[in-house]
């Protein structure tokens, strides 16, 4: 097979788009396993939907993968430990979101698991489950969208009976700057990756998928290009680096030509998308009998002294991950769980690892302000940067006068949040954060009206 | 932790393009134009480009310091250099002083700082001026001196080739006969014609355009649309009467119509948002110019026809916005075959 044809045929989405720095320091580091914390810190709400239902008391002990909370309707995910120890107490306390919300406080002792849990590296291949039987394991496992966005993974599976899906995106894209989670697993556990392809395809009865992944990530197009020339069905797909690649419309975009309609969802194209992190949490899942207790997390930032992979427990607080690396470099001025573009920044060093916490970003202090703002002028670079075809000047002007029912009109809705348009805007004008508050101001009026 | 960590949302990340960089992206663009015109007219350019790049600085600061009490630098977002530059580039090189600062007051004060300042012009404000000019001073605004590589401070005055043709066509002279009395291709790529202080040399203004296109400051669109369509049109007069109208290349290497393209059409205030309302916009300079040239009174057209297409921007925003993603899906569903029981009848 002629890779350098691989290499240079790469697609990727039409409109918009950007090209900040890459900065992959830790693109070269191996996963490390970071040791349990001394206390876990586990939120019952680490995902889309309501949050669960805490099932545990104070005082009662716990081993890794016992279920502390339990979903809440369906629209919602199981929460297990990840540690084995006493809970101490379950009150409010910051997440990454920058709010106290409920969570359960765990004392380490020991690190006992759960005995029907598979911690053996062997590979196991053979898929012995049902369709059906394969999302209720997903759905009793606590898998959610391990990309950001952690929506509940039985969910998204489930897909309506209306609906046809003839392809599988697996997206290994990491678009962010900075981030190398998913770029290390992709070199680390190809074979488990592979597998739970596999899984999710028998689970919705498809018989096409194919990996994106950025061109930046040469090594891992090659390995799974490799692995998977044999598989039946599975292909790789190298794609130019753009931001947002990633998005899951700017994915389908790119690796199917399809646009997914205003409003809708990947089903309503034929297509469903997961990323590699959460495919390989469904490896887990499905054929270790493995509930989602810890992730691979980067740490990275221009001073820090040891940036790197872990994997690491879900519920470590976040200076425990710090500590590993180095710890906090002098001048730091921001944290941010997830990557600079659409990762939030943290309040505190306490703020435990969750599901959905792709990175920790150390900015330093001269990089953490806001430059000084100037009147737009009117260059339309937001305009020609929006990968969903929107006029980020003009929501933000309709969202400053309160408009909000005309910038409904404008499709504000369809806004994906990448901030491109901020991160390109010549005069640092807040666009974002004005089509934010517009976005929330009609969600709010309709679920008012509703 | 002792110190309080910045918490702000997302992007936590910036280009590095900002506001005074492009300003400043545009003045380097704007040196070879500036060269090319010292070298034509001496001293006087120098002398009138320096008066109205402090006046114009002065005006916009006096302006934002006293009369709206904002709190700037006095160079603050280098937009109000380029507005100098510009309209010293759109004057002669003799032009007074009293006439240059009347020309900043109505720039600045006129048509950029009463609608609030940088980004809220309607118009470009360089042009207004020079508009203004040429209609309050059509002596002063009309006297051009012929290009002299000294440094001398005064120099004849003579007509430009533009003027020479419109001139030509009232008496009855055909194109040919006054093309001889001019200087030739060359001379008119390079830069050696009468005209406007900054506008002469095609060389200089395809130097600039290199350069904003390379740091990415503008996109081809606005000037190449606009000076196609003038190829394409004024070509089209050319072939049907080659005596009465000049070639194409004539009327894109004189006059204002490659700084117009260059700089001023492409002022990122005065023109569309997206590249479809770009072409629009730069097709329309085109044939407003033409038409202008050919069939007006005023021997060059360009800066009314940018001044005209300016008032259509945002109309043509209005009409040019961008394709929504997801507008249109490239799948065709399939149909799910849904089993119908059938009912004995």
């Amino acid at each position: 097979m002629n890779l350098l044809s691989i290499f240079n045929n790469t697609k990727s989405f039409e409109m918009g788009g950007v090209h900040p720095a890459e900065n992959k320091l830790t693109a070269d580091e191996p996963i490390q396993v970071l040791p349990p914390p001394d206390a876990a810190v586990i939120h019952v709400a680490q995902h889309i939907g309501a949050p669960a239902t805490i099932t545990v008391t104070e005082g009662q002990k716990v081993r890794v993968g016992d279920v502390i909370a339990n979903h809440t309707g369906y629209v919602s995910s199981n929460i297990h430990s990840s540690v084995s120890g006493t809970v101490e107490n379950i009150e409010n306390l910051l997440d990454t979101s920058g709010f106290k919300k409920t969570a359960i406080s765990i004392r380490v002792e020991g690190d006992e698991w759960l005995p029907e849990i598979d911690r053996t590296p062997d590979l196991i291949s053979e898929i012995k489950l049902s369709s059906e039987e394969i999302i209720e394991r997903i759905h009793a496992s606590g898998v959610v969208g391990l990309g950001g966005a952690a929506f509940p993974s039985h969910v998204k599976l489930n897909v309506p009976k209306d609906k046809v899906i003839d392809h599988l995106l697996l997206n290994g894209v990491e678009c962010e700057p900075y981030l190398t989670a998913d770029h290390r697993l992709m070199l680390e556990k190809p074979e488990e990756l592979i597998i739970g392809i596999r899984v999710l395809m028998k689970a919705l009865n498809v018989d096409k998928a194919i990996i994106g992944i950025e061109n930046n990530k040469r090594d891992a197009i090659q390995l799974l290009t490799e692995l998977t020339e044999d598989e039946e069905g599975i292909g790789v797909q190298a794609l130019e680096v753009k931001y947002p690649q990633g998005g899951e419309k700017q994915l389908i975009k790119a690796v199917l030509g399809r646009e997914v309609p205003s409003g809708g969802l990947p089903a309503d194209v034929g297509v469903l998308v997961q990323n590699v992190g959460t495919t390989l949490a469904v490896y887990e899942a499905v054929q270790k009998n493995k509930p989602l207790v810890d992730r691979i997390t980067t740490l990275t930032g221009v001073d820090v002294t040891k940036p790197g992979n872990y994997l690491v427990r879900i519920g470590t607080p976040i200076r425990d991950l710090i500590n590993a690396s180095g710890g906090v470099p002098e001048h730091t001025g921001k944290i941010v769980s997830g990557g600079p573009m659409m990762g939030k920044a943290l309040p505190d060093l306490l703020v435990p690892i969750a599901k959905a916490t792709s990175g920790i970003l150390l900015i330093p202090e001269s990089e953490s302000r806001r430059a000084e703002e100037y009147n737009c002028v009117r260059c339309g670079k937001c305009v020609e940067v929006c990968p969903m075809g929107l006029e980020p000047y003009l929501l933000m002007t309709l969202s400053q006068g309160h408009n909000h029912d005309k910038s409904e009109k404008e499709n504000v809705l369809d806004c994906i949040e990448c901030g491109s348009c901020a991160f390109t805007c010549p005069s640092n004008r807040p666009l974002l954060d004005w089509i934010r508050l517009s976005k929330n101001n009609i969600r709010k009026a309709k679920t008012a009206k509703a | 932790m002792s110190r309080m960590l910045v918490v702000s949302p997302s992007p936590h990340v910036h280009d590095k393009l900002t506001v005074p960089q492009v300003m400043e992206g545009v003045i380097i663009a704007m040196i070879p134009a500036l060269a090319f015109a010292v070298l034509n007219f001496g001293l006087g350019a120098v002398y009138v480009t320096l008066l109205s790049v402090i006046f114009c600085v002065g005006i916009e600061y006096a302006m934002n310091r006293y009369l709206f009490n904002r709190k700037t630098t006095v160079l603050y977002d280098r937009s109000a250099i380029i507005t100098g530059i510009l309209l010293a580039f759109n004057v002669p090189s003799n032009l007074p002083w009293h006439i240059i600062l009347i020309g900043a007051i109505v720039a600045i004060g006129l048509s950029k700082m009463s609608f609030g300042g940088l980004g809220n012009n309607p118009f470009n404000p360089a042009l207004v001026a020079r508009v203004f000019l040429l209609t309050s001073f059509p002596v002063e605004m009309t006297s051009w001196p012929v290009p002299t590589p000294t440094l001398a401070l005064d120099g004849n005055t003579g007509a430009t080739p533009l003027g020479i043709l419109k001139e030509g066509a009232r008496v009855g002279d055909t194109v040919p006969q006054m093309m001889a009395e001019m200087p030739g291709w060359m001379d008119f790529f390079w830069g050696f014609q009468g005209g406007s202080l900054g506008e002469m040399s095609a060389f200089a203004m395809l130097l600039g355009l290199a350069y904003m296109m390379l740091r990415r400051i503008i996109s081809w669109h606005i000037p190449i649309s606009m000076l196609l369509t003038i190829v394409v049109l004024t070509g089209a007069f050319w072939l049907y009467d080659p005596t009465q109208y000049a070639h194409p290349l004539f009327h894109i290497l004189t006059g204002g119509v490659m700084l117009g393209a260059v700089f001023m059409a492409t002022d990122y205030v005065t023109s569309p948002f997206t590249y479809r309302g770009m072409i629009i916009f730069g097709v329309g300079i085109g044939v407003i110019t033409v038409f202008i040239r050919l069939f007006g009174s005023y021997p060059e057209g360009v800066s009314f026809a940018i001044l005209v297409m300016n008032a259509f921007v945002p109309m043509i925003n209005k009409y040019t916005k961008p394709r929504r993603y997801g507008s249109k899906t490239h799948y065709v569903k399939p149909k799910v075959v849904v089993e119908e029981k059938v009912v004995a009848s």
